[in-house]
């Protein structure tokens, strides 16, 4: 294998363990905001000890997606220099608003927000949480214009073979910006959703009954419930820019060869990009022009347009695309029968007296936000290759010239410590909750409230 | 050349003051915190919680420094940050390794099971140890100029071992200042055992870094130049001196002074990072590549510069309001 296979599975294996992280407290911080507004306004214990349960989480992902972003921001120096070489005056400062505008904002008011409630008033520590909130949503917000600028890049002009900006506007506001921002925050919302659900499921099937754990359960059903046809409808006009700006993408995940009017939705094949041809298409008749341009005669483009008249290749290996979307927005819909029918099933039992097999169905769809999370920037980013940079510079030409074998060592280190942390992370959540459910106390300290006098904190030792 | 008018020139001078500037802030900051990692295994179980305790509020907000340094040498200087980079990769992967493992048994310590602890302590002294090994290594590369010789690794090797040494100096003059009792008692016996690490590395980094080339021994030997470079010797003497007289005498009743250790670390870190600051420049890669051939884009820079501007003054706000909140000696860290 060589250097630049070896860095694609590197950086596609950093980044896929960092995400994980991310799409957890990007959303989860505003719930936690969302339990501590509750506790204000209402003065209901059951908030704060829902709070308390998530913000253990909620730190332990934050730390992982540290750690794990610190080790993406020397990938772009480490093994892909020429990134910064060519599109640096771009990229450049876009990183860099995002390391002053939300990573300090998040780091700094982390610390208040967990370790400060004692220390500030109730209102501060709110406001903390807030802020650590809004951070995480800032960071979100520069990256997905960095990332959706490669894929639709505009606003700057080519001199000598580097990238110049001409046009900020242009170059935040890219065409598909929009689109992948609210796609990618809807994705952190469910995936959250659908974990303070899941858990809180586990923890009924181990018998707690506290009011906090049905409390979470109900939020977590309601706002997957709510948030899932929002997420198919910009998934849907996310395509249809997709179609506009990258149609060798949406060829891919359609494995469609051919241009042409009246293309059947693919449900099943194997693409082979051998012989250039599906095996064992299983298809519905013009369902990809319906989709795709609302007319069933409508054009859909086909692969076989992106190869150059001398026989290279100009579009992205089929299969990886076309599963990874299947397994995206079959996700998808699974999460909408589910919420649903556990919307259904909330409004008939209410959340004590679930039944068994809806709880089980939550618990095991717990970290499908993961799954689908990972699936949607699979199709995203496997299909813009051969490009790293839509049109202007391809993956090859931004390898760093680092040994293979140096490479290959240090990939292997890390899908070791991965895998360790992936599995310590999961146990430690269950333990948590299993803890939590055994009814020791998260506290034994009394919330004060906003506008209530604080009360003096019972503290061990100095 | 005339500085204010040609942004070709005072920008990247601006943004390589800046990169160095975030770069000791780092050193500094996540110095005490990976040193208070480094004395973990001489504390005691009780300890170890109030060791964690004083970094707790403010060690993610102390690494933030690295990336905005990493960051800022790659969006000033992006010729550089690829060779630097690409040179050290397999130090960047320990320290990373590191890193990792720091941040993540950092919270496991607490949330993972009670017999899982250990464990994860181990892992905190390790990471910390890692991390602090490899900064040194590659300070030693990079003052060697990043070509891997036999005798450029060896001095690498001894910087790593310094700088560590350096770092549990620092860590524990921290902990003098944020402990009381026993604990203190403690810190001030490690801080101690500490010091020759720091006077050793600052003292070995001053007499490599001369004769690295022609060009920094002119610098710093040829009269007049000899007189500009004179305080920083003199002002480190006089620091090492107070520090060697304090600790001798701390504690103090009513822990009066308790915070001059930090103070004076603090003071030797910046005068040694600033005289290697003084020799090296205008390099970004020694003796390669200047920060004038490196820089990006004037347009570019004035975009981030205009963003700094605004922005770091805020940053500044907030990091001392959250020192001010977590003031006096630490405290259990709980999350109520
Ligand atoms: C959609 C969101 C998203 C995406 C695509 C990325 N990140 Fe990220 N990153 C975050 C969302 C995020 C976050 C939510 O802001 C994190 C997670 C936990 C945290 O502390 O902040 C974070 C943390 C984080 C940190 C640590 C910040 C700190 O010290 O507080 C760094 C250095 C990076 N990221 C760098 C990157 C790079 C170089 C990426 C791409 C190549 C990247 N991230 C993709
Ligand atoms: C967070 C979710 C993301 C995931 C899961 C992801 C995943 C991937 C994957 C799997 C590849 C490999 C494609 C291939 O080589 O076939 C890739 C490529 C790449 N992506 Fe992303 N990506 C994400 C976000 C980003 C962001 C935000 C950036 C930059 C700002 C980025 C920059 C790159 C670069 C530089 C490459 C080229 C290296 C390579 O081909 O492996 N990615 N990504
Ligand atoms: C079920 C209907 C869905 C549809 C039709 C849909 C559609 C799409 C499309 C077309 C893309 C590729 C964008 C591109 O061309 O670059 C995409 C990417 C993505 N999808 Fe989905 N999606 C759906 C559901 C989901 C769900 C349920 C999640 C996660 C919870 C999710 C998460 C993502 C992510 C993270 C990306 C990559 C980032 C981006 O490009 O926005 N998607 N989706």
């Amino acid at each position: 294998m060589d250097t630049l296979l070896l860095s694609r599975i590197q950086f596609g294996a950093n980044i896929s363990f960092h995400i994980l992280f991310p799409t957890i407290t990007i959303a989860l911080g505003w719930v936690l905001l969302f339990f501590k507004l509750r506790f204000s306004a209402t003065g209901d214990r059951k908030w704060m000890d829902a709070y308390m349960f998530w913000v253990k989480v909620f730190a332990l992902s934050f730390a992982m997606g540290v750690v794990s972003g610190i080790t993406m921001s020397f990938q772009f120096g480490t093994n892909w220099p020429g990134f910064m070489e060519t599109v640096g005056n771009v990229a450049g400062p876009l990183l860099a608003y995002e390391v002053l505008t939300a990573f300090f904002l998040e780091a700094v008011f982390l610390g208040i927000m967990l370790f400060g409630a004692s220390r500030v008033k109730p209102w501060v520590h709110t406001f903390a949480t807030f802020l650590v909130a809004f951070g995480t949503t800032m960071s979100t917000f520069w990256i997905i214009v960095l990332n959706s600028w490669m894929h639709t890049p505009q606003g700057f002009e080519l001199r000598e073979g580097v990238v110049f900006a001409t046009d900020w506007f242009d170059i935040i506001f890219n065409p598909s910006m929009p689109y992948r921002f609210v796609h990618m925050m809807l994705a952190s919302f469910l995936t959250v959703a659908f974990l303070v659900a899941g858990i809180s499921a586990l923890r009924m099937l181990w018998g707690d009954k506290g009011e906090d754990v049905k409390s979470a359960l109900r939020v977590g059903i309601i706002s997957a419930s709510a948030l899932i046809p929002l997420q198919i409808l910009a998934g849907d006009l996310h395509g249809l820019n997709t179609l506009e700006h990258q149609p060798a993408k949406v060829a891919a995940m359609e494995a469609n060869w051919e241009t042409g009017p009246n293309v059947p939705l693919v449900l099943f094949a194997i693409p082979d990009d051998e012989t250039r041809s599906n095996k064992f298409e299983l298809s519905i008749p013009n369902g990809a022009s319906l989709i795709l341009t609302h007319k069933k005669d409508g054009v859909v483009p086909g692969l076989n347009d992106f190869v150059t008249a001398d026989g290279e290749v100009r579009h992205p290996r089929v299969a990886p695309v076309f599963f990874s979307f299947r397994i995206m927005v079959g996700t998808g819909f699974a999460m909408l029968a589910l919420s649903w029918g556990g919307l259904v099933l909330l409004r008939k039992y209410g959340a004590g007296k679930m039944p068994k097999l809806a709880l089980f169905a939550f618990c095991a769809m717990s970290f499908s936000g993961w799954i689908a999370t990972l699936a949607g920037w699979y199709t995203t980013e496997i299909g813009r290759q051969p490009w790293l940079v839509q049109g202007v510079l391809t993956t090859k030409a931004a390898v760093g010239d680092v040994p293979a074998g140096m490479v290959l060592s240090t990939l292997i280190g890390y899908l070791i410590i991965y895998a360790i942390l992936i599995v310590v992370y999961i146990f430690v959540i269950t333990y948590l909750a299993r803890k939590a459910t055994r009814g020791e106390p998260y506290s034994i300290r009394r919330y004060p409230r906003g506008g209530e006098a604080s009360v003096a904190p019972l503290q061990a030792g100095a | 050349m005339d500085y204010f008018g040609d942004p070709n020139v005072w920008l990247p001078w601006t943004f390589a003051a800046l990169m160095s500037f975030s770069i000791l802030i780092y050193v500094v900051l996540d110095g005490f915190d990976l040193g208070v990692g480094l004395l973990m295994p001489l504390a005691n179980d009780d300890e170890k919680d109030r060791l964690v305790a004083s970094i707790g509020p403010f060690w993610d907000a102390n690494e933030t420094w690295l990336v905005l340094a990493i960051g800022l040498l790659l969006v000033a200087f992006p010729p550089a940050h690829g060779v630097i980079l690409t040179a050290l990769y397999l130090p960047v992967f320990v320290m990373l390794l590191g890193l990792i493992l720091r941040g993540v048994s950092f919270e496991m310590r607490a949330k993972a099971p009670i017999a899982q602890k250990p464990m994860w302590n181990f892992a905190f002294f390790a990471g910390s140890l890692l991390a602090s090994l490899s900064q040194g290594f590659m300070l030693g590369m990079y003052i060697m100029g990043l070509t891997w010789t036999l005798p450029h690794v060896a001095f690498a090797m001894i910087t790593a071992v310094f700088l560590t040494v350096g770092y549990s100096f620092i860590g524990a003059a921290w902990l003098i200042w944020k402990t009381s009792d026993e604990l203190q008692k403690h810190a001030i016996k490690w801080a101690k055992g500490g010091i020759w690490g720091l006077v050793l590395g600052i003292g070995a980094i001053s007499m490599a870094t001369p004769f690295v080339s022609k060009r920094i021994f002119e610098r710093w030997f040829d009269f007049p130049q000899i007189l500009y470079l004179s305080p920083f010797p003199i002002a480190s003497g006089a620091l090492v001196i107070f520090l060697w007289w304090s600790l001798a005498r701390l504690p103090l009743k009513n822990d009066r002074l308790s915070w001059t250790p930090f103070t004076a670390a603090v003071g030797l870190f910046t005068l040694a990072y600033c005289g290697m600051a003084y020799s090296f420049y205008p390099y970004v890669v020694p003796e390669q590549i200047t920060i004038y051939e490196a820089a990006s884009a004037p347009e570019s820079l004035f975009i981030i510069l205009f963003g700094t501007l605004f922005v770091l003054p805020a940053i500044f706000g907030y990091t001392l309001l959250s020192y001010y909140i977590f003031r006096g000696k630490a405290t259990e860290l709980r999350y109520d």
